[in-house]
């Protein structure tokens, strides 16, 4: 399953972990939800980077504690009809502060991506080949949001008001697509 | 009207495109018709008994005659030349093909229409009064709201994939015209003590095999909180709402499962984390929203000009229109017009490629060039001199469009049932056109007075029967069709759900029973004005039971 990350294919440098395999070193790993939090003390104080997958039946108010020692929250859409991940996704980031990679795992189709942006995932695991080549396309059908969600693209209602939109604009970086977002091309 | 501005029509220009690709993807076979199914049903494309069938949004239901016209030139073009208005201020058309679905709704987009969410488990088109800015009994224009939440809910990144569909209804009158109770979220627009405007919060109702009456749980939300506190709803409910069995996914689930106080709670503590964020409502965002809509330059006019006491004296059958067809508006000098979809014999709810053409053109002439959809299938004239009453109602009545049926038992409110829906049991058209005929006589109408039907052909309660004075809903025993019917039940500010009558009957003897019900509640009524459903309310149903059981 292919792997996008600011807008092009990426090696995966994360490993996922068994629930029942010992934690190798000197890789970065992806451990369950349940694992993580039986061990994780243990789990953030190895040298290289820890990333967890987590279910969307969970409050991630859970993760809140750890989460500036986390590198990568992976979140699930086991059918892509089942939209809990978007709420999860924007609370980690709006209300967390969550600044690590915010992964979309499972069935990832072309058609959520742009939904999935701005709810503030950057990586995806696109469940077809044939959407990874379309991600460009499908991200910048789109260049009219109504709602504020931290993503940094203006909304309708601040472009009307002519505002600067730095007042409500979040601390982490845009991507590069965001960018062309903003400028409304 | 709502005068989209580039950013809306923008919007719309490129989901058209979107929807093109997608289209083009599951004709070449690139796109599974299952993945295919949710991205259609985001906009609007169904796939009934026949054919695919579009439902195009009419947000709040108010339309410009250019818009209605451009449903007539729909309706021909790619339908059969006539289109299905629905009970959630929307229309359907029935014979759509796939193929034409992308051009469609670019010539729909040409007007600013779209059939954007009226389908799929996303928020769909939001509801109100269908007199909005012509009652006189509203505390404001309720649409302006409407065009807000609109604007918010439109490809929302987090509640496009909900556990279930989600109506949010929102009425600003005293009178209930939009029946906010029996919607996910109901919004009553209020002023509180001081003075200020502000919601009253209901959650929770809805029809459908699980019936509810909404739950208050917030008395009073001052507008500024409108958007973050309905955010916290949704995040609420798509978070907690059930996603194990569709039939339970609805957010009334949820409330009836944790119980309303509980909810309210939930609902609270998300609320006080996001209320002071970007979803504050800035006065100058909603002030620049209802600057975009447009009003009618009335005329000083006088109430009841003398020409029309004339034609009315002189006139018998105007006369009878006037009285039942004409509401009091907000204006001197004005009238709100309610056109009649419901001539005798005819599925509720149909206009014709040419009715629309011709109700465009009296739209242009006599009221402004505006039009509304009302939730009971009719058609509203928002905006017309008292002095152009007469004149249009001989034009109406050439298009078959002046039954003076209105809010009348043969006024009834129907799903299209067995003869076009998948889901449907049993036929409901066939009954509404048989109930028709039987109270045709407009005499016999008056007498019984306010008595709303509705029919659903099953449980999935799209003819809102639940709610109906008396409702009537399809099921199926061992292949064959059978009835139940419901009395009592009531979708305005006094709510109610119908109480059974008894067991069902079949679909031949349907008419047979709601008439012996309507006679009984004549008998019965301890006075003319006394309404059925008061009369209802006052004896209960086993009156009624006893007698169309007794001869059964």
């Amino acid at each position: 399953m292919p792997l996008v990350k600011s807008g092009g294919i990426v090696e995966d440098p994360f490993v996922r972990i068994a629930d029942d395999a010992p934690v190798p070193e000197g890789i970065a790993v992806i451990v369950s939800g349940a694992r993580f939090l039986a061990d994780a003390e243990a789990l953030t104080q190895r040298a290289t980077a820890v990333g967890v997958v987590w279910p969307n039946n969970r409050p991630v108010a859970e993760l809140a504690p750890y989460l500036s020692r986390l590198a990568l929250v992976a979140l699930m859409f086991p059918s892509f009809r089942d939209g809990r991940g978007y709420s999860q996704a924007r609370v980690l980031r709006e209300r967390y502060g969550y600044t690590g990679e915010l992964r979309a795992t499972g069935q990832v189709l072309r058609d959520q991506f742009l939904f999935l942006l701005r709810a503030g995932f950057d990586s995806f695991e696109v469940s077809k080949e044939a959407d990874v080549a379309a991600f460009a396309e499908s991200i910048r059908r789109f260049d009219v949001f109504y709602q504020p969600t931290g993503d940094g693209r203006p909304t309708a209602y601040r472009r009307r008001l002519g505002r600067a939109f730095a007042s409500v604009q979040p601390a982490r970086t845009l991507m590069p697509c965001d960018t062309d977002a903003r400028t409304g091309s | 009207m709502y005068r989209y501005d580039e950013l809306d029509q923008a919007l719309v220009d490129q989901r058209v495109s979107e929807f093109r690709d997608q289209v083009s993807r599951r004709l070449s076979g690139e796109l599974t018709e299952d993945e295919f199914k949710l991205l259609r049903l985001m906009n609007g494309v169904y796939l009934q008994l026949h054919a695919y069938m579009l439902r195009i949004a009419i947000p709040y239901g108010t339309l410009s005659s250019e818009q209605m016209r451009m449903l007539a030139h729909v309706a021909r073009r790619y339908d059969r030349g006539y289109g299905h208005f629905t009970t959630r201020q929307n229309i359907q058309f029935n014979w759509i093909k796939l193929e034409e679905m992308p051009d469609t709704l670019a010539d729909l987009a040409k007007v600013g229409m779209h059939a954007m969410q009226t389908s799929g488990n996303c928020v769909r088109n939001i509801t109100t009064d269908q007199w909005a800015g012509v009652a006189a009994d509203e505390i404001e224009d309720p649409r302006i709201w409407a065009e807000v939440l609109r604007q918010h809910s439109t490809m929302h990144p987090e509640f496009t994939f909900l556990p279930r569909k989600f109506k949010i209804a929102i009425t600003a009158a005293a009178h209930d015209r939009a029946a906010v109770k029996v919607h996910d979220i109901g919004l009553r627009m209020l002023r509180n003590s001081a003075g200020e405007l502000g919601f009253e919060v209901m959650v929770g109702g809805g029809l459908g095999r699980t019936p509810f009456i909404g739950k208050t749980i917030k008395p009073f939300l001052p507008t500024r909180d409108f958007l973050s506190y309905v955010e916290a709803i949704l995040r609420t409910y798509n978070q907690y709402g059930r996603r194990d069995n569709i039939y339970k996914a609805r957010i009334k689930i949820l409330v009836h499962e944790l119980g309303a106080d509980k909810f309210a709670a939930e609902v609270e503590n998300e609320w006080n984390t996001i209320k002071e964020g970007a979803l504050a409502l800035d006065p100058a965002v909603v002030a620049d929203i209802a600057a975009r809509f447009i009003y009618p330059n009335y005329e000083r006019l006088e109430d009841n000009p003398a020409a029309l006491a004339r034609a009315r004296k002189e006139d018998r059958a105007f006369a009878v229109w006037l009285d039942n067809s004409v509401s009091n508006h907000k204006q001197p000098g004005y009238a709100i017009v309610t056109l009649s979809l419901k001539p005798t014999g005819a599925p509720p709810g149909d206009a014709t490629a040419d009715q629309m053409d011709a109700i465009a053109d009296l739209a242009d002439r006599y009221s402004f060039g505006e039009i509304r959809v009302g939730h009971e299938q009719n058609l509203v004239l928002p905006n017309v001199a008292q002095r152009d009453l007469l004149e249009l109602w001989q034009q109406l009545e050439a298009h078959e469009l002046a039954t003076p049926n209105v809010g009348l038992v043969s006024d009834i409110i129907a799903c299209p049932g067995l003869d076009y829906c998948t889901l449907a049991n049993a036929r409901s058209i066939p009954v509404a056109q048989e109930l028709t005929k039987r109270f045709g006589d407009h005499a016999l109408a008056k007498t019984i007075g306010r008595l709303h039907i509705n029919i659903s052909g099953c449980i999935n309660a799209c003819g809102h029967h639940h709610v109906g004075h008396i409702g009537i809903l399809g099921v199926e025993k061992n292949g064959e069709e059978f009835y139940q019917i419901t009395l009592g039940g009531r979708a305005d500010e006094g709510a109610k759900l119908g109480a059974l009558l008894g067991p069902a009957v079949r679909y031949g003897e349907v008419a047979d029973v709601v008439e012996d019900v309507v006679a009984a509640y004549v008998e019965l009524r301890e006075r003319p004005e006394e309404l059925f459903v008061d009369t209802v309310k006052r004896i209960g149903v086993e009156p009624f039971k006893e007698r169309v059981y007794a001869t059964r």
